[in-house]
């Protein structure tokens, strides 16, 4: 009696909940809105080429839902906060955007969070990598899908320090982004028994690492840890490689590494170093069929931040699919109440704080004899945990975090 | 006898003229003023604002390119200053109102004005604009290493408060009354400048300035005070947009902002008052359809476009182009 | 061991000659603005843009056609040169006569026109270019490793300086080409062609950025932007040494790498600001720069 009465009710709260949110799509249109770096130094991990992942996907999902169009509009964020924002607060005031996705650049993440906050709309942040944005900066109405500077530390760092890679020199981008980078390994490093014997903050950007590379020799380190991104860490690698760290007996260890730096380098230059990933077009079949489609779709393979605007864009289209509503919360709700499963993550899930968290791996850039084409970079290592590789809730200065 | 008669004629001819222009021009001004009162029912508010906040900083630019000959490329340390300084002390002292905020980033860049009007004014033309940018650099390093800038992340959620304590801002229409208002106040004051005796002066330094000197003028105070009033007035436009947008970030400081400030002044046409105005809002309008339109990987190609082309072709800008064309055609 | 402000001091012999390389590198940048501006009154903000061009082309041409390091050597600036003669003539020579003003505005967005397009084609991640065979490994020096290919480098960049200034301040074709920017008329008096000394010089000055950015194509990232964060640090490179003067950009242009090499050593994160500290202190005190004649 007791377990039906349960039972009952809480089928009859479900139905009113999906009442309550008032099931329908707003102008009968769900509007997505695709914000990213289209031209400037984050345009090959995102840009073009993730709203042709965006609407892959709602080419797949079949190009309505429940009946409603899907429509998609785009916009160059220009890297700055400004034009985002005024672009993003015309799409949610005006336009009728239900959805926001892309965002690389951190200060373009957080502006546009803030508006999304305001005017109760979802974002789906693919590209940034500050693990702030689910922290400090954490809103009801975003979600930090791909990865974050916190499992890049994590993984990387005790994998190295486990092989014997105890004294660390950092060499970090004097930024923000930088600094939290250095200070997540410092803390990985410390735990897991090892040292940061010294740091360098080097200018973002900088072109020549000759200097710093000469400095991190001469520190006598284990592992030469690279706490920067893009065209820094690609030019630190290749100094590197040019005045014979690793044959001095030197690791490298690079926190950021998209697939998009790795092909710029090569495997000649880059073969050895250790990375952490989310994900990697060749890790299994699924993702190799997927991957297949893109290449077809845009002449590269995808990063992981393609896959993830891929995979988040189905997932949300599934949810308002399910709850029949474009509205941000319910929508929310809905996606953290699924797991997900697809080409991009198993058994991920979406947390209050608004982190997607999900397995990382580990990887290394293979040998030019072992990679079988360009593209045919990486070999997973090993599987980092979800629950291993994220900051855990409870040390969350999320503001809807119970601690 | 007749040519005394003639030239009175000439002399009243002159002066109906003269009544004309100033009519067409109150009617201009009159119909210009209405336009921006009615736009934030049509057109987007925050939107409006950043032209306005852009326009502010152009008309400020221009004082000083424009109207002095000094070509600074580094006024977006004044811009970053004030959206810094202002967003700091909202965003930490709530007891501030916002118009206090707002005067003191306005402060800070006009002090920050006069440490590189010292700094600079001595130097001529390309060395000046050298001197300027050096500056705006390391102004620039300052901001990077601040913790309170929060770095590449940017300063975020300040708020907009209430003007007097009184006038609610987080409500559009207010903050864009509020900016309209601090805009056309200053859009005054740079034509008052303007039109001054030492306005004059300016023009005359930017013509020949050993001539100035030889008039016994003393053309570095003169220059130093346009300097700091160019400074002041983008730092206030600085001040203002972070209110807008809620947020300060680097971009502000970046030297391509200077660059992009002597764009808006070239397209609308320096030496004009109105031109700034014209070149910012085109400029943003540019920048923002681009963006989100089919060419929006193609908008920095479109935009150096337009450099050369203004160069090359329309050297006084759009209002230039029109005042010549309207001097040839209507007299 | 030695230690100089708590810095080993082959460390710091190592800084010291890393400094001299990248200086080397700065002073053939600078060197191309310097004749640039010191012989036509042009300040050149595409300059940043011709270097890339000049590492973009060095890739290109090895990927589609198989031209080596050395033959891009030459080529690069050439086809890189050539490129600078047509925007000296369809472009620059329109706005000749005017303020200075307009050349930094008018190469500022040619500057803006050639990076965007390339992005558009080749992305911002880089392009891959070996280091060529024979430069592969380095020595000990017993402070330092020093890769074959930098001290290839040092001695490129600075056999192309010293064959610059010769030829313009100690030939006659210098002589011609100096009185020709200064006094056309006269010179076209005598029958030489003054418009196309000025695409020629032009064209010369934008090949050395080039053949800089072919020294860069194989050991830093090569991308369309490369060239636009570089470009001011050069332009402070030429005002510290005096806009125009050839000798003073090649000086100014080592001594600057080695004090910004000074300064990663000892206090990184300004090693980017310290070259703008330098440019405001020489500026107070030697309003021409170092070595520039006073106007």
């Amino acid at each position: 009696m007791t377990m039906m009465k349960k039972l009952l009710t809480s089928a009859v709260a479900s139905t009113l909940m999906v009442g309550g949110a008032q099931a329908e799509i707003s102008g009968d249109t769900v509007k997505i809105g695709y914000l990213a770096d289209m031209s400037g130094t984050y345009r090959d991990l995102a840009g073009p080429n993730g709203l042709a992942a965006l609407n892959m996907a709602i080419k797949d999902f079949g190009g309505t839902v429940n009946g409603a169009k899907i429509e998609v509009v785009s916009a160059d964020d220009r890297n700055s906060p400004d034009t985002s924002s005024s672009t993003v607060r015309r799409w949610v005031e005006n336009d009728n955007v239900d959805l926001v996705a892309g965002m690389v650049a951190s200060s373009v993440s957080i502006a546009v969070s803030k508006i999304l906050e305001e005017n109760d709309r979802l974002g789906i942040i693919s590209g940034s990598a500050a693990s702030s944005i689910t922290n400090e900066h954490c809103t009801p109405n975003h979600i930090h899908y791909v990865y974050d500077t916190y499992p890049l530390a994590n993984g990387t760092a005790s994998a190295v320090v486990q092989e014997g890679g105890k004294s660390w020199y950092m060499l970090t981008a004097d930024y923000a982004f930088g600094h939290a980078l250095e200070g997540d390994v410092t803390r990985v490093v410390e735990a897991s028994g090892g040292e940061v014997i010294g740091t360098v903050r080097h200018p973002f950007p900088t072109q020549d690492f000759s200097s710093f590379i000469l400095q991190a020799q001469a520190s006598g380190a284990d592992v030469v840890g690279l706490a920067n991104a893009g065209a820094d860490t690609t030019n630190a690698i290749t100094t590197a490689s040019e005045f014979g760290l690793t044959q001095s007996g030197q690791t490298l260890a690079a926190l950021l590494l998209f697939l998009t730096d790795v092909h710029a380098l090569g495997a000649e230059t880059a073969q050895g170093i250790q990375l952490t990933t989310g994900w990697y077009w060749d890790m299994n079949d699924e993702a190799r069929e997927w991957s297949d489609r893109f290449m077809a779709e845009t002449g590269v393979r995808p990063t992981m931040v393609h896959a993830g605007i891929y995979s988040s864009t189905i997932q949300y289209l599934n949810a308002v699919a399910a709850t029949g509503s474009d509205d941000a919360q319910t929508v929310r709700q809905q996606m953290m109440d699924t797991p997900i499963n697809d080409m991009f993550a198993k058994n991920g899930r979406i947390r209050v704080d608004g982190r997607m968290v999900h397995d990382m791996y580990l990887a290394e850039v293979k040998t030019p004899e072992a990679s079988e084409n360009e593209w045919d970079l990486y070999q997973i290592l090993r599987t980092i945990p979800a629950d291993e590789a994220y900051r855990p809730l409870s040390e969350s200065k999320c503001k809807l975090v119970n601690n | 006898m007749n040519q005394s008669v003639n030239s009175a004629d000439i002399h009243k001819a002159i002066v109906e003229q003269q009544a004309l222009q100033d009519r067409r021009k109150m009617m201009l001004n009159g119909a210009l003023l209405l336009l921006l009162l009615a736009a934030p029912f049509v057109l987007y508010p925050v939107f409006l604002m950043k032209i306005l906040c852009f326009a502010l900083f152009a008309v400020a630019f221009n004082l000083l390119f424009g109207f002095t000959g000094l070509l600074s490329f580094g006024h977006a340390a004044f811009l970053a200053t004030g959206s810094y300084t202002t967003g700091f002390l909202l965003s930490n002292y709530s007891g501030l109102t916002t118009e206090v905020g707002i005067l003191a980033g306005t402060l800070a860049s006009t002090l920050l004005g006069m440490a590189f009007a010292l700094l600079s004014i001595r130097r001529q033309g390309i060395y000046f604009a050298m001197v300027t940018l050096a500056l705006a650099q390391l102004v620039f390093f300052f901001f990077v290493q601040s913790e309170f800038t929060g770095g590449e992340d940017g300063m975020h959620g300040i708020p907009r408060g209430e003007l007097f304590g009184l006038i609610n801002l987080e409500d559009n229409l207010n903050m864009y009354y509020f900016v309209l208002a601090v805009f056309i106040g200053c859009y005054l004051l740079v034509q008052r400048v303007v039109s001054s005796p030492y306005g004059q002066v300016l023009k005359s330094i930017k013509q020949n300035e050993a001539r100035a000197v030889s008039l016994g003028y003393n053309v570095d105070r003169y220059k130093v005070l346009a300097f700091v009033i160019s400074a002041a007035l983008a730092g206030l436009a600085g001040s203002m947009k972070s209110v807008v947008f809620q947020l300060a970030s680097l971009n502000d400081a970046h030297w391509h902002m200077s660059g992009e400030v002597i764009l808006m002044t070239l397209v609308g046409g320096m030496g004009t008052l109105l031109g700034p105005v014209v070149g910012a809002t085109f400029v943003v309008n540019v920048e923002y359809q681009l963006s989100q339109g089919p060419l929006r990987d193609w908008v920095d190609p479109i935009l150096g476009g337009i450099f050369v082309l203004t160069v090359l072709a329309f050297r006084s800008g759009i209002v230039g182009e029109v005042q010549k064309f309207v001097k040839k055609n209507l007299g | 061991m030695t230690m100089i402000f708590g810095v080993p001091l082959a460390v710091l012999s190592g800084q010291l000659l890393i400094g001299i390389i990248n200086g080397a590198f700065y002073a053939l940048l600078s060197l191309g603005l310097a004749v640039i501006f010191g012989l036509l009154k042009i300040i050149n903000f595409a300059h940043g843009a011709m270097y890339m061009l000049g590492a973009m082309v060095t890739v290109l041409m090895f990927d589609t056609l198989g031209i080596s390091y050395w033959v891009a050597l030459f080529l690069a600036p050439l086809v890189v040169g050539t490129f600078g003669v047509l925007i000296e003539y369809f472009l620059l020579r329109r706005i000749a006569g005017q303020d200075h003003i307009y050349s930094l505005l008018l190469t500022f967005g040619a500057a803006l026109i050639i990076q965007g397009v390339l992005v558009n084609i080749f992305g911002v991640s880089g392009l891959r270019y070996a280091m060529p065979d024979m430069f592969k490994g380095g020595m000990n020096l017993g402070f330092m490793f020093l890769p074959y290919y930098r001290a290839w480098v040092i001695v490129a960049a600075l056999l192309v300086c010293f064959g610059t200034w010769f030829v313009i301040e100690k030939t006659k074709l210098g002589a011609y080409l100096r009185a020709g920017t200064e006094d056309s008329q006269l010179m076209q008096g005598f029958g030489i062609n003054v418009p196309l000394l000025i695409s020629l010089t032009y064209g010369f000055g934008v090949a050395l950025a080039a053949f800089a950015g072919v020294l860069a194509a194989p050991i830093y990232s090569v991308t369309p932007v490369m060239g636009s964060s570089i470009l001011i640090v050069v332009f402070a490179v030429v005002v510290i040494g005096g806009m125009g003067s050839i000798g003073g950009a090649i000086i100014t242009g080592i001594l600057m790498g080695v004090i910004e090499g000074l300064t990663k050593t000892f206090y990184p994160p300004a090693s980017s600001a310290v070259i703008f500290l330098v440019m405001v202190l020489v500026l107070m005190f030697r309003p021409s720069g170092l070595f520039g004649k006073e106007a």
